[in-house]
């Protein structure tokens, strides 16, 4: 098997609040490889965010820390980095995006200058060829008039055209992963579909990998090759998104595929999962979904003890105690190379640094 | 496409979502608010307590019994009158900053209440109102603001001093009650911009709107649900504006215009005591450093109660992303 | 933009008649005359003569002559307590050595109020937050004369390290200018700390940060930029207030600046230097208002002060 380029394992997340410790993340392990696109799906408050922002140490600390785990970036643990060098990680070879492109951009600096700076940190090039760098960065994300809108400010563009910038902006120094928290929330149907699909040609075209944040089930099947299902910070379904959408193992995967409308069939009301989000200040003993789950037994076993992660089909992780198929598997750590073939394009049109990563 | 983000309630909720703290919890537990309650609280009684002792004349501690003690003593423990030592004219110390006390935080507290009442009332008529009635009150407040605040003040105090003083039939009540106005009147201009932007901002939400699309009455709708979201801002700068007026009491008894004579604040106290303190022969420090000493102590409380709750109606209290 | 200025330019003048008015109803409503005292009552015929010569016998002839020479000569008239002086010299005199100080002295309430601002709100909670706070709080805590004689105190008596008054020199500029500047300090400080705490929490922060910026740059180029807005429109009237002077100040360090006059001319009811002081007074304040105003479509791209209303 192939070195994944990022792997996380069993990460651990507090914070700690004036009403005690929260733990948002635990226990989380997933891997992605070159030219990947993984998704962790959850609802909000599952701590997939939190996943996120610690991969590049970015959880404002204090109240956050990161309690114990493992960040690999090539083999590299993150998490015994010191600042400075996770100073050159971020932006360079793990770059991030944001849920609200309307203030994710400083409002008071030109994107000109919010791209350049990334450029002009990371890479030893001239202002002159920072610029250059920039518009070509702007022209890939597909922005008509580069040289005009580097100099325009965030207020004057539109939420999607914000958002293509910031893309602009995480893409200029060609990192190796991108993290996209939410891309696409803020923004109107038709405007996401665009996002998304710029993307996925990007990732065609410089065989990055894409670590996609999201809650919407609909861009998980287009866009992930591997899911990760996030409950109550916990990942609880770890599978290729086919085997997922084709066998989903755990109830509250079960239950999210029900609550989603589909087209050509006739219901008198959506399906929904009993009871709400457990609060991270009280979660339940226990597995975390007993209180809403309809597997629950009265042998208590789940509301005394946590499931643990198990290969539960070929490749497919659920943490359940209740599948019966793969009964006696052993607990072990997912790991899944799972990617649909993915051709770097070795495009003369590309700029260098991108051809450089492209050939990585 | 489906948003799970969306509530997906359907059968009772087993446990109840954590409703954040009441205000009153989150001031019990802001210790920079309880402290500072505490100090003022001490202060205040401790000054309102002793006035029976500090207003008599033939009481030791009285303000201004020129002759139970030697003048210009230190402070010592021989008698309590001495604790703090006495002035040039031999009036016990403790005493004298006492009464200060009570008076410099009546003029603080008056002149809040004063510019409270007006500012409060002009902002919420030009914010609610708006039109020309907004311009004109807001024209008026910018003129008030383009002369400086002392021209106001002296003449103020200049122009209706004498007339009071014959209607009350005591110059020194009428040295009070003018002082008290003059003060506040020259601090309600902010207080009625802030409540006038502050309505504007309310009045510019989707919850008002709501309340309009609900078929609620103007008159509700200002009492029930645009009054206590003002709240906040202005009890904010009501305690921000006690100790901006207890200053600028001291400010014009340094002046000379201030309070007169005998009796004392904590300003003309310390103004008093700035030549005998700062004597290169002989220091009679304690003139200086006891009135001093309360009022920054004062101040300083006031300031940050003021902050503590600033910070406590802030919505905007989101965790620094850094 | 430059019609903007031109016509906010061109209200001045409206602007400035009005107080000139409302000030002059001001000081003659309030009873009491410009000359004699209370101790040296003028013989009323004497007094009568006077208050002809200065055209202030009745508030028409007083209108009648001096609004025209304001206007058509800049002349405020003499004084009508130091009647050797005109109010113009007077001004002249005076105004440069308070501008002079001003300008130190809000250029050091500026720079550490902003930096003490900005390290209390990344240290929010903190040790250095409770100090510098408590330390800029202080300023404003003790009365504005006891922090300038104490200065002088100390530092002229004892270390001998600053002269003891007048004006001129750098020297003697510096012990006033750290006294003038200490309550601007410490407002400016809580301003930029509150207007920080909130910056902080926005979500560029966080993607200036995941770009590779350390702290250091996120904090003191994009967030103070952002953070500096509320700071910008307070020193505006705070340019204009501290530009004209300061009467403790002065009196503590004996600086023959305007602000004394302010004080003293209202106390004496010299009108005609009322007016000139409060007339100089409205103008610093229109101009730094206006300046702050531009400055603020600078700092803030997405503030157009063409679409603002005048005011």
């Amino acid at each position: 098997m192939r070195q994944p380029l990022l792997e996380l394992v069993d990460l651990n997340v507090a914070f700690d609040t004036e009403r005690g410790r929260l733990r948002p993340v635990r226990d989380v392990c997933f891997s992605i490889f070159p030219g990947q696109t993984v998704a962790l799906v959850g609802e909000s408050g599952c701590g997939k965010s939190v996943t996120a922002l610690s991969i590049l140490r970015l959880i404002p600390q204090p109240p956050g820390r990161i309690l114990s785990g493992k960040i690999l970036l090539q083999g590299r643990d993150l998490l015994t980095c010191t600042e400075n060098q996770m100073r050159s990680v971020r932006g360079k070879e793990i770059a991030m995006i944001f849920q609200e492109p309307m203030t994710s951009l400083n409002p008071v600096f030109t994107i000109g200058d919010q791209i350049m700076e990334a450029i002009l940190l990371h890479q030893r090039v001239t202002h002159r060829q920072a610029k250059e760098i920039a518009e070509q960065s702007l022209r890939d994300v597909g922005i008509a008039d580069p040289a005009r809108r580097l100099s325009e400010y965030p207020h004057q563009m539109s939420g999607g055209m914000r958002q293509r910038a910031m893309i602009a902006m995480a893409l200029s120094c060609s990192p190796q992963l991108l993290i996209a928290d939410e891309p696409t929330t803020a923004l109107d149907v038709t405007i996401q579909a665009q996002i998304l699909e710029l993307l996925r040609k990007l990732q065609r075209d410089t065989g990055m990998a894409i670590l996609l944040i999201t809650h919407d089930l609909g861009v998980v099947a287009e866009n992930a090759d591997t899911v990760g299902v996030m409950y109550a910070s916990r990942i609880v379904e770890y599978a290729t998104v086919e085997d997922l959408f084709d066998h989903p193992q755990h109830p509250y995967t079960e239950g999210l595929f029900r609550s989603v409308p589909r087209l050509g069939q006739l219901s008198e009301r959506l399906a929904t999962i009993p009871g709400t989000v457990p609060n991270p200040a009280r979660f339940p003993s226990g597995c975390k979904f007993h209180p809403r789950c309809h597997r629950m037994q009265a042998d208590r076993t789940c509301a005394n003890t946590e499931p643990l992660p198990r290969e539960v089909r070929p490749s497919h992780w659920a943490a359940c105690h209740h599948i019966d198929t793969f009964a006696a598997s052993p607990v072990t750590r997912p790991t899944l190379d799972h990617r649909r073939e993915v051709v770097p394009l070795t495009d003369p049109a590309l700029h260098p640094q991108q051809r450089a990563s492209a050939r990585d | 496409m489906t948003a799970l983000d969306q509530p997906i309630l359907a059968d009772a909720v087993e446990a109840p979502p954590d409703t954040p703290d009441g205000l009153f919890t989150r001031i019990r537990r802001s210790r920079r608010i309880r402290f500072s309650f505490a100090v003022l609280m001490l202060i205040l009684l401790s000054s309102l307590l002793t006035m029976p002792l500090t207003l008599r004349s033939d009481h030791p501690w009285g303000y201004n019994n020129q002759y139970a003690l030697p003048v210009r003593v230190g402070p010592s423990f021989s008698a309590s009158a001495l604790w703090c030592g006495s002035d040039t004219l031999g009036r016990s110390l403790i005493g004298r900053c006492l009464l200060g006390g009570a008076a410099s935080l009546a003029i603080g507290l008056a002149a809040a209440v004063i510019s409270m009442t007006l500012g409060v009332a002009v902002g919420l008529v030009a914010g609610y109102r708006g039109g020309w009635i907004d311009a004109l009150l807001m024209r008026i407040v910018d003129i008030l603001y383009g002369l400086p605040y002392l021209l106001l003040v002296i003449l103020f105090k200049i122009a209706f001093e004498k007339p009071l003083s014959l209607l009350v039939r005591s110059e020194s009540a009428a040295n009070f009650i003018v002082l008290f106005i003059a003060i506040g009147i020259v601090s309600w201009l902010t207080m009625a911009r802030v409540v006038r932007g502050q309505v504007l901002f309310l009045r510019s939400l989707p919850f008002i709107e709501a309340c309009k699309a609900a078929g609620l009455g103007q008159w509700r709708i200002f009492t029930r649900h645009l009054l206590p979201n003002l709240v906040g801002p202005i009890v904010v700068y009501a305690t921000l504006i006690v100790p901006s007026a207890i200053l600028q009491e001291s400010f014009l008894s340094f002046l000379g215009i201030g309070i007169q004579p005998p009796l004392p604040t904590w300003g003309s106290l310390a103004a008093d005591g700035l030549s005998p303190a700062l004597n290169p022969i002989v220091s009679h420090w304690w003139m200086l450093v006891l009135p001093c000493t309360l009022l920054a102590v004062t101040l300083l409380a006031l300031n940050f109660l003021g902050d503590g709750l600033s910070d406590l109606f802030d919505p905007k209290a989101e965790a620094a992303k850094i | 933009m430059i019609r903007v200025i031109a016509f906010r330019l061109l209200q001045f003048p409206l602007v400035l008649a009005v107080i000139y008015l409302t000030t002059f109803m001001l000081v003659w409503v309030v009873p009491g005359s410009p000359f004699g005292r209370a101790e040296r009552k003028l013989d009323p015929i004497a007094e009568q003569a006077m208050k002809e010569r200065f055209h202030a016998d009745s508030w028409k002839s007083f209108l009648a002559y001096y609004p025209i020479q304001v206007i058509t000569k800049g002349d405020f008239g003499r004084s009508m307590q130091y009647q050797e002086w005109s109010v113009t010299d007077i001004i002249k005199v005076s105004l440069p050595v308070s501008v002079t100080l001003g300008i130190f002295a809000l250029t050091i309430g500026t720079i550490f109020g902003v930096m003490i601002g900005t390290l209390a709100a990344v240290n929010r909670g903190g040790l250095f937050d409770w100090l510098s706070l408590t330390i800029a709080l202080i300023g404003i805590s003790i009365p504005s004369f006891v922090v300038a004689a104490l200065l002088l105190a100390t530092f002229t008596g004892r270390f001998g390290l600053f002269p003891i008054g007048g004006c001129g020199g750098f020297r003697e500029m510096v012990l006033p200018a750290v006294a003038l500047s200490l309550a601007p300090l410490a407002y400016i400080a809580r301003l930029t700390r509150i207007s920080m705490l909130d910056v902080l929490g926005s979500d560029f922060v966080r993607t200036a940060r995941a770009k590779g910026l350390s702290r250091f740059t996120v904090i003191w180029k994009h967030c103070l930029r952002n953070a500096f807005l509320p700071v910008l429109s307070y020193l505006g009237p705070a340019a204009a207030a501290t530009f004209v002077g300061s009467f403790v100040v002065e009196t503590v360090f004996s600086i023959p600046g305007l602000g004394q006059h302010f004080v003293n001319s209202v106390k004496n009811r010299d009108q005609t230097l009322i007016l000139g002081t409060v007339m100089i007074y409205s103008v610093f304040l229109l101009t730094f208002n206006l300046l702050v105003d531009i400055a603020y479509s600078f700092v803030d791209p997405r503030i157009d002060i063409t679409a603002k209303s005048s005011s």
